[in-house]
């Protein structure tokens, strides 16, 4: 609990309001996909009610209060069920990714050597690669493989963001190897797989939640890139905010907006939130970003010449709390 | 972990960090340029190799073969099975696998299945939109991101800062087929400005009917032709921007993380010390300190430029590499598709040795990093 506030209890003023925007955000979103079967007038590959057929590109207006687009549904509840695709796709590559990439990346600095050179070398190849291209390549391939485009999707973004956990964690494990604890876990017989699950991960595991952030905004775009290009989600499947941008590229020349602009809106919102959850984050994380925040000392009555001494250990005693803060990490 | 760019910035100089020893035994001095050249060029074989080893991997190893899934249903299976033997892809896979290998050293990236167009052709006759687009693209990232990054690095969490901060991550996050829509809707229309393509028709016909370098712009130049030129520079204006504005949330994130960094910086205490006056400080210590990063991340940004590349050129309908691999990817032409990922791995990896080598020219700690 006390981890999951530090982001509030270090950040002011600014820093804290932009926070504080990103979840925000990234709430509301998350509360559309839950409920989105309750949120949403209609479904998401739903063109009629009653029997009766939808208009074809109707404006926003009292029926759908986003208008409706070219295969007549309602973009209202494509938006909404929307966020349900994207977060569902999300949070499912970005657990992938860091449940391969994370103990790869112990294996690989731990045990150094062969393994670790071999790894390193795919993996930074991997990185240096396009994303967008790299998870092109993948859906190419996944969407004739797997039946179902969520998967499919949510693979093809796993792969771009194994380096990066792998990265991460493999620089911070070489660094953990050699500390003075691991030393002294080994010496007393621990096996390395205690070593590695217990000493290692506990000190690595720390900068996950922030690369797990700014990947799953990263995510969001991709997986609506895929969508634009074609390569995502099929219409019928699940409502993808990509897709329908791309089908909304034709109506924009007519001077048809809202097909467009909702769900563009609801990737911008959505990835802004998840960028903002993300930095905030790693400003507490990392220290080297923070600005420090002087904490007020209250220095006691004027004390006698004899008691100087004691003057001074309240101040060590600030200022040590300062550096605990710092050096949090 | 700064950033994602900040974060890309140190994997280029890591590798060559990893054999110490190999650095002690050596008789020409640490630190020399050639050396570092060589050194990285060493680094580029391995990645190199590993990257086609990928892609051959993942386009050929695939179940179907690609010819049936190009051309099948169109054709005769016997038809289908020549042409299959005529690719050499009824060949145990290593061979066909070293076969790649070595056009790709000759730099040829193989032939389409569903035109039959080696990719060669398609990097000639395409890849000069993709250039002047990316180009394009490149500098107004600059003109827009430097700027802002130093305001906004200067006067840390002011409401100056906040904005600006707020307007790198929101032209970050905002998809480029979304700005590139509202571009479309909002800007082109009430200027006038063209939405779609390189050219006008009749600009096009005339300048590609003389080519000289393939770019149309530089034929458009060389042939004198001012019309075409204003025509073709007008074409450009809003991909690039729309492409451009993608970009520039990355140099505001690092120019301002960059500024802040040195003006906490002891030498920039010391100036202060010495009782220079703050402007100066900023100006003269700060900011010239807080570019040179950047030149880093102007080559990681190359595989960003082309993924975003790819995405412009299908808003815009611009004729680059970009709608070529979708075409392709729609006619699932595998080697079509395997050619120009291909082209694109090449590219980005020679992009990122030129960006290192001016790198260490300029800086010559990053020779001894």
């Amino acid at each position: 609990m006390k981890a999951l506030l530090a982001p509030f209890r270090t950040t002011t003023g600014l820093a804290r309001w932009l926070l504080v925007t990103g979840l925000v955000l990234v709430a509301l979103f998350v509360v559309l996909a839950v409920f989105a079967p309750w949120i949403a007038p209609y479904g998401f590959a739903q063109s009629s009610v009653d029997g009766v057929k939808f208009t074809k590109l109707d404006p926003p207006g009292p029926g759908h209060p986003f208008g409706t687009n070219d295969l007549f549904y309602d973009v209202l509840s494509r938006v909404i069920w929307g966020a349900q695709t994207a977060l569902l796709v999300v949070l499912l590559s970005v657990l992938l990714s860091a449940l391969i990439g994370v103990p790869l990346g112990l294996l690989s600095g731990y045990v150094g050597g062969w393994t670790d050179r071999v790894l390193v070398l795919i993996m930074d190849a991997l990185y240096a690669f396009p994303s967008l291209l790299l998870a092109i390549v993948f859906s190419f391939l996944l969407k004739n493989v797997l039946p179902s485009g969520v998967v499919a999707a949510a693979l093809s973004l796993t792969v771009i963001y194994i380096p990066q956990y792998f990265r991460v964690v493999r620089n911070t494990a070489v660094s953990a190897r050699e500390a003075t604890y691991v030393e002294a876990a080994r010496a007393l017989g621990a096996p390395n797989s205690v070593i590695m699950g217990r000493y290692l991960f506990s000190n690595v595991i720390q900068s996950v939640p922030v690369i797990g952030t700014l990947n799953a905004a990263d995510a969001i775009s991709t997986l609506a890139a895929l969508g634009f290009l074609g390569l995502g989600i099929q219409p019928q499947d699940a409502a993808e905010w990509g897709f329908d941008l791309s089908r909304a590229l034709d109506d924009a020349a007519s001077g048809i907006w809202w097909t467009g602009f909702f769900p563009g809106m609801a990737i911008v919102l959505l990835v802004t939130g998840l960028t903002l959850v993300g930095e905030g984050l790693n400003e507490t994380v990392n220290p080297t970003l923070r600005k420090r925040r002087f904490a007020t000392v209250t220095l006691p009555p004027r004390p006698a010449p004899s008691d100087l001494s004691e003057t001074q250990n309240a101040l060590a005693i600030t200022a040590s709390d300062n550096s605990a803060e710092g050096g949090g990490k | 972990m700064a950033v994602s760019g900040s974060d890309k910035s140190e994997g280029t100089g890591r590798g060559t960090g990893r054999r110490p020893t190999e650095r002690k035994g050596s008789r020409v001095s640490r630190g020399s340029l050639p050396r570092y050249i060589l050194a990285r060029i060493g680094l580029i074989i391995p990645m190199m190799w590993v990257l086609l080893t990928l892609v051959f991997l993942l386009l050929r190893v695939a179940p179907g073969d690609p010819v049936s899934a190009a051309v099948g249903g169109k054709l005769d299976p016997t038809v289908i099975e020549e042409r299959k033997t005529a690719l050499g892809l009824n060949r145990p896979l290593i061979v066909q696998y070293f076969e790649y290998l070595w056009q790709v050293a000759r730099f040829d990236f193989g032939q389409t299945i569903s035109d039959n167009r080696p990719i060669t052709m398609i990097v000639r006759d395409n890849g000069g939109a993709t250039l002047t687009l990316t180009i394009g693209a490149f500098l107004i990232a600059l003109g827009i991101g430097i700027p802002l990054g130093l305001a906004a690095g200067r006067a840390r969490d002011s409401i100056r800062d906040v904005a600006i901060r707020l307007f790198g991550i929101i032209t970050y996050a905002a998809p480029i087929f979304f700005i590139g829509l509202l571009m479309q809707m909002f800007v082109a229309r009430p200027l006038g400005l063209p939405t779609s393509g390189i050219a006008g028709p009749r600009t096009q016909f005339t300048v590609q009917s003389r080519p000289v370098t393939h770019i149309l712009l530089v034929d458009a130049l060389l042939q004198g032709n001012m019309a075409a030129l204003g025509d073709i520079l007008v074409h450009h204006i809003l991909p690039c921007l729309t492409l451009g504005l993608l970009i520039c949330g990355v140099f505001i994130r690092l120019v301002r993380v960059n500024v802040l960094q040195t003006l906490q910086s002891d030498y920039v205490e010391a100036a202060r010390a010495r009782g220079i006056p703050e402007r100066q400080v900023v100006r003269e210590h700060a900011f010239r300190n807080a570019l040179v990063p950047v030149v880093t991340v102007v080559g990681l940004q190359a595989a960003m430029l082309l993924g975003g590349a790819v995405l412009t050129e299908n808003t815009f309908n611009w004729p680059g590499l970009g709608t070529q691999l979708v075409h392709y990817i729609e006619a699932r032409d595998y080697i079509g598709v395997q050619g120009l990922v291909t082209f694109f791995a090449v590219v980005v990896v020679l992009i990122s040795l030129a960006v290192d080598i001016i790198n260490a020219l300029i800086d010559p700690r990053v020779r001894y990093s």
